[in-house]
């Protein structure tokens, strides 16, 4: 590689750093962005005219394949898709690694210049690459309500995957000691296998964590590819990718008071629980209508509105904007409390919210609305439950103990748009729904809000 | 460049990386993550390497497969990381 080529990689390095600093500030999130995308640019450029390339019509055709693809999904997909979309790309880089990594090794297995750690590198590549390949894939199904992993498989999908993560470590010590293809070709399967095994029996609400996992083992992946070509620009963004998904992991795992072994491997356990739904519910549900909603806000100087995934597949954001508007030009103040796992990936309910035009600076995180929530009048809770069950706070034998929690249920009134009394995610009834301050609205999430913001202009 | 240089490098980044995200609002996860996924399509850069230096058949489908699914990555990451801050508007 010429001093040239190594000196543009350094110059598209330093515009990959700056660009993630920037992605992180709201005010500078757009030129990060584009910094980065510049970046690229040097990158593909300076390696373009750098090296020797012999098959440039099949680089070529590549890369307007690729370009026209990433444009269609970019510009076609809806904001309610984007889990989908960030769960795809990932899988994309993921098999782009591991594409790379095994066709490098399998050149240069005849060579005497192979050391063992290039193959230890390669074998990573390879199997980062596939795990995450086939993890995004069944994530992407699973967001996209193609298949849902059944809970009774889950054991064995568990133990399955500990075999073949197993065999994954046995094949790439085989690959380092006696260097062959068919180790390397049996390491891709057996990998492929482990990410479909460590995704599929993961549930819906622990996805946030999944997304932002597989989001770091990319940038992982294509860091190793890296070291089997000993290329510095690799190495270095990729390392970059996987640092800041990893953060957002742990953000995640942190949002749910569990760690990320507990949602890979663990299972929320909700035999434990003392109190059936009966119990918790019988008699004490109070169930209202819109017009008696509309009746509470009528007097409501300050309400927070707590979004869930419920939300997102009602598809409500639209109709919660125009009761928003209708509020606020009423004089009432409405603020967005948003859990951080609240959807199905790192930020679900920011970029919705973002979609139907509501500025980010109405969207409160739950450390910093929490202690306002005496001073709210009504709280509206649309399409969320785990993240607003008191139990958490005041159970220390409940499933989600421990869990942080929108303290919704010290708001004056609540009111809770919701289907049914079905639990959540974790399987565990809602005290909040049988409190005495709490109203159930029942009924789809966007339909309630329509009918709640007409009911307020017949007031 | 040796296995100890690469290590170093990758290192480094990491805590580089760490300090860089680690006061991300979470308004911008979703943003953060589509635009670092794009810059992890960088394998697009070993991807061209790779198919440049194919002389066998099988490499250069594999590098041709590696380019286009890189390029979806980048282009498609970039771009809808793009299309996303535009919505992210501040109040009045």
């Amino acid at each position: 590689m010429s001093t040239t080529v190594q000196l543009g990689y350094l110059i598209s390095a330093c515009l990959f750093i700056l660009g993630l600093k920037r992605l992180s500030k709201p005010r500078t999130a757009v030129q990060g962005n584009m910094m980065g995308s510049a970046g690229m640019l040097v990158a593909v450029v300076v390696t373009l005219l750098g090296f020797d390339l012999v098959n440039l019509p099949v680089i070529a055709a590549g890369i307007a394949v690729g370009a026209a693809v990433g444009v269609l999904l970019a510009t076609r997909v809806a904001m309610t898709g984007m889990p989908q979309l960030v769960a795809l790309f990932n899988g994309f880089g993921g098999l782009a690694s591991l594409l790379v990594g095994a066709a490098t090794l399998h050149l240069e297995l005849g060579n005497d210049t192979l050391v063992s750690t290039d193959l230890a590198t390669g074998g990573l590549t390879v199997a980062i690459g596939a795990i995450t390949f086939t993890g995004s894939v069944v994530a992407f199904t699973k967001l996209q309500e193609i298949f849902n992993g059944s809970a009774a498989s889950a054991a064995v999908l568990r133990a399955g995957n500990v075999v073949l993560v197993a065999g994954a470590v046995v094949l790439m010590v085989l690959l380092v000691l006696s260097p062959s293809s068919m180790w390397l070709w049996l390491l891709a399967l057996v990998a492929l296998a482990a990410g479909v095994t460590l995704v599929w029996p993961i549930g819906g609400a622990d996805m946030p964590v999944v997304i932002a996992l597989l989001n770091s083992m990319s940038g992982l992946a294509a860091s190793t590819t890296g070291f089997v070509l000993g290329n510095s620009l690799l190495i270095i963004a990729g390392a970059l990718v996987g640092a800041s998904g990893l953060i957002l992991t742990f953000i995640m795992c942190r949002a749910m008071n569990r760690t990320l072994g507990n949602v890979l491997f663990g299972s929320i356990d909700a035999s434990g629980v003392t109190a059936d739904a009966d119990s918790v519910y019988e008699g004490k549900i109070t169930s209202s209508s819109a017009d008696e909603v509309a009746l509470l806000l009528d007097t409501a100087e300050k309400v927070a509105i707590i979004p869930g995934y419920g939300m997102a597949v009602a598809q409500a954001q639209h109709a919660v904007r125009d009761l928003t508007r209708v509020l606020e030009d009423r004089g009432s103040e409405v603020v967005f409390a948003i859990h951080p796992v609240a959807g199905r990936m790192p930020g679900h309910m920011n970029v919705l919210l973002a979609e139907a035009e509501i500025p980010y600076d109405q969207l409160k995180e739950m450390d910093h609305v929490n202690p306002t929530f005496s001073q709210v009048d009504l709280a509206i809770v649309l399409g969320a439950n785990d993240v607003v069950n008191p139990e958490a706070r005041e159970n220390p034998d409940s499933p989600i103990a421990g869990m942080p929690i929108i303290d919704v249920d010290k708001a004056r009134t609540v009111v809770v748009i919701k289907r049914s009394l079905s639990p959540g995610f974790a399987g565990i009834p809602n005290p909040l729904f049988a409190l005495d301050n709490t109203l159930m609205l029942f009924g789809d999430g966007r339909t309630a809000v329509e009918e709640i913001s007409s009911a307020m202009a017949e007031l | 460049m040796t296995f100890v240089i690469a290590l170093t490098l990758f290192v480094i980044a990491v805590f580089l990386g760490v300090e860089l995200i680690s006061k991300v609002p979470p308004t911008l996860h979703t943003p953060l993550m589509s635009g670092s996924n794009a810059i992890s399509g960088i394998t697009l850069i070993g991807a061209i390497a790779a198919a440049g230096a194919g002389n066998s058949a099988l490499t250069t489908v594999l590098a041709f497969g590696a380019i286009a699914l890189a390029t979806i990555n980048v282009v498609g990451g970039f771009l809808v990381t793009h299309r996303m801050l535009g919505m992210f508007k501040r109040k009045g």
